[in-house]
């Protein structure tokens, strides 16, 4: 944690497992027992029904860019000065759930609504791994 | 819904100087504007027994300023835990507690050394717990950054340009020229806009709001009683707060928000305007929630001035000029009067309603719109003279 220097993910009793996915690169979202519904980010109970039964199912890791912003000025400034430009955008999986994530390997002007992306999974030390996105080759 | 209309008004108001150093502690500034309002009613701290407020543990608590103050008893303060989208409802509040016999003049406030001590944008702790985890990991950490999600969504809906935003930031910082107490008072152009540095896209710095260190501060009474008291009062004719569904484990977020184009003001437009009997085309002057030029076109639409997705074009026609159909901001609000968290808009509209805004002042004003909120959740008033 020390030698990334970044905010990391404190995991705890509802994200847990999905931290523990990312490590296993499988990208794991909750899926209702009682009613079906997916869910993002995790709970210990479905928004939906209210049902505490779940299943962990692993998404396809395939989406699309719902919202992105570029970070220019970094926040906190000695944290992030070496990476802006930055992409930082709502993927919309195609299990329906949203969720925060970066956009790589992708020139941040060259980002469109609604752009195909799958997971990338970027193992940033010992004990994380983010989930990341990338541009869905053509 | 409201039930309360025009029982309760705001009797005075109170401010400190607006400036990035105030070299004195956010007490000491609460305690000047809520002096100032209990003066500008004509009370004595032995008429006030009730104080709230709100804030971000960036602030002195309710029960300071009671103290502060030397009140003798107060029987109601209370704190929320809020950002802009309490400044409303303090207000609401203190109506509230007034109705059910808690307190009968009660002082609302935010104080706050916004720019010198305890600043909101500045950052988050490295180890990201809730929510929170799934954001500041990939450096999705300040508001800019937060609001700038919810204007690319519009963007993508509907097509509002950033020359539309820029409208927004001219537009306050031509009425902050007219204003004494406004930090930024050298006019703008569209093209200073497009050409001021880029913070995060869509965002330019001119479509960021000031950073402040300052007070506000309303002093609320019955309205039988504020027809005793030393100034025209001001009612609450009508008042909402809330938002739609999934609004959030905090005010950064927003992953579950059914759609991003558009924000709490669509959830209570019905309830402001039915509470308060009218509706948008009898507002003389709106002080709209502005932390970012973008927030004033999402509330635009949702609250009925203008249909989703017209708000660009809204701005951008002068609408929202001093001279327009609907002045906005006439103080210059949070993009270039100052960052009061809100609470400076009450103030501007209670003094429009009073006749007493000087040079900026909009002639024949007599109903009012002050709004609090930019995302999922916020309040709105309306008030007449």
């Amino acid at each position: 944690m020390t030698a990334y220097g970044k905010p990391v993910p404190a995991p705890d009793a509802d994200s847990a497992p999905y931290w523990q996915g990312c490590r296993e690169h499988r990208l794991l979202i909750q899926k209702c027992g009682a009613c079906g519904a997916v869910r993002f980010p995790p709970a210990s109970l479905c928004p939906d029904c209210g049902s505490a039964a779940h299943d962990w199912i692993a998404a396809s890791g395939r989406g699309r860019v719902y919202s992105w912003i570029v970070v220019t000025y970094p926040v906190p400034k000695d944290i992030y000065a070496g990476d802006v430009p930055y992409v930082v955008a709502l993927v919309e999986l195609d299990e329906g759930v949203r969720l925060p994530t970066n956009i790589v390997e992708c020139d941040p002007h060259d980002l469109m609504a609604d752009m195909p992306v799958e997971v990338v999974f970027d193992d940033v030390d010992d004990t994380l791994t983010l989930p990341k996105f990338r541009p869905l080759p053509d | 819904m409201w039930r309360l209309r025009d029982k309760y008004a705001i009797a005075g108001v109170g401010y400190t100087a607006f400036s990035a150093r105030s070299s004195v502690t956010v007490r000491d500034l609460a305690l000047e504007a809520c002096g100032g309002a209990m003066a500008d009613a004509g009370l004595m701290p032995a008429d006030i027994d009730g104080v709230v407020s709100f804030h971000f543990n960036d602030s002195v608590p309710a029960m300071a300023v009671a103290t502060g103050l030397g009140l003798p008893g107060a029987r109601y303060a209370i704190d929320y835990q809020a950002g802009g989208n309490a400044a409303n409802l303090i207000v609401q509040t203190a109506a509230m507690a007034i109705e059910a016999g808690l307190a009968t003049n009660i002082l609302c406030y935010r104080a706050m050394n916004g720019r010198s001590g305890f600043r909101l944008g500045g950052g988050r702790e490295l180890a990201a717990h809730g929510v929170t985890q799934y954001t500041a990991p990939y450096g999705w950490i300040s508001y800019p950054q937060a609001m700038a999600m919810w204007c690319r969504r519009h963007m993508i809906e509907y097509g509002t340009t950033s020359e539309q935003l820029g409208a927004v930031a001219v537009t306050c910082r031509r009425n902050a020229a007219l204003n004494d107490r406004a930090m930024q008072r050298q006019p703008i152009t569209l093209d200073d806009h497009q050409a001021s540095r880029m913070i995060v896209e869509p965002f330019h710095l001119l479509d960021i709001c000031l950073e402040t260190d300052g007070a506000c501060a309303v002093l609320v009474t019955s309205a039988e009683r504020a027809r005793d008291l030393a100034r025209t009062p001001v009612y609450i004719m009508g008042a909402a707060y809330g938002g739609g569904p999934n609004q959030g484990d905090d005010l950064f977020d927003a992953m579950r928000w059914p759609d991003h184009s558009h924000n709490y003001a669509r959830y209570i437009a019905d309830d402001l305007w039915a509470s308060a009997g009218i509706g948008p085309d009898d507002v003389d002057v709106a002080e709209i929630y502005d932390c970012f030029t973008y927030s004033v076109i999402m509330q635009l639409e949702g609250l009925g001035f203008c249909a989703p997705g017209e708000g660009g074009a809204f701005v951008q026609a002068g609408r929202i000029d001093r001279d327009g159909a609907l002045p906005v901001n006439t103080h210059g609000g949070l993009l270039s009067e100052a960052y009061i968290h809100g609470l400076n808009h009450v103030v501007e509209a209670v003094e429009q309603l009073r006749g007493q805004a000087g040079a900026r002042q909009v002639d024949g004003a007599e109903i009012a719109l002050t709004t609090a909120g930019a995302m999922t959740c916020g309040g709105a008033m309306v008030l007449r003279n």
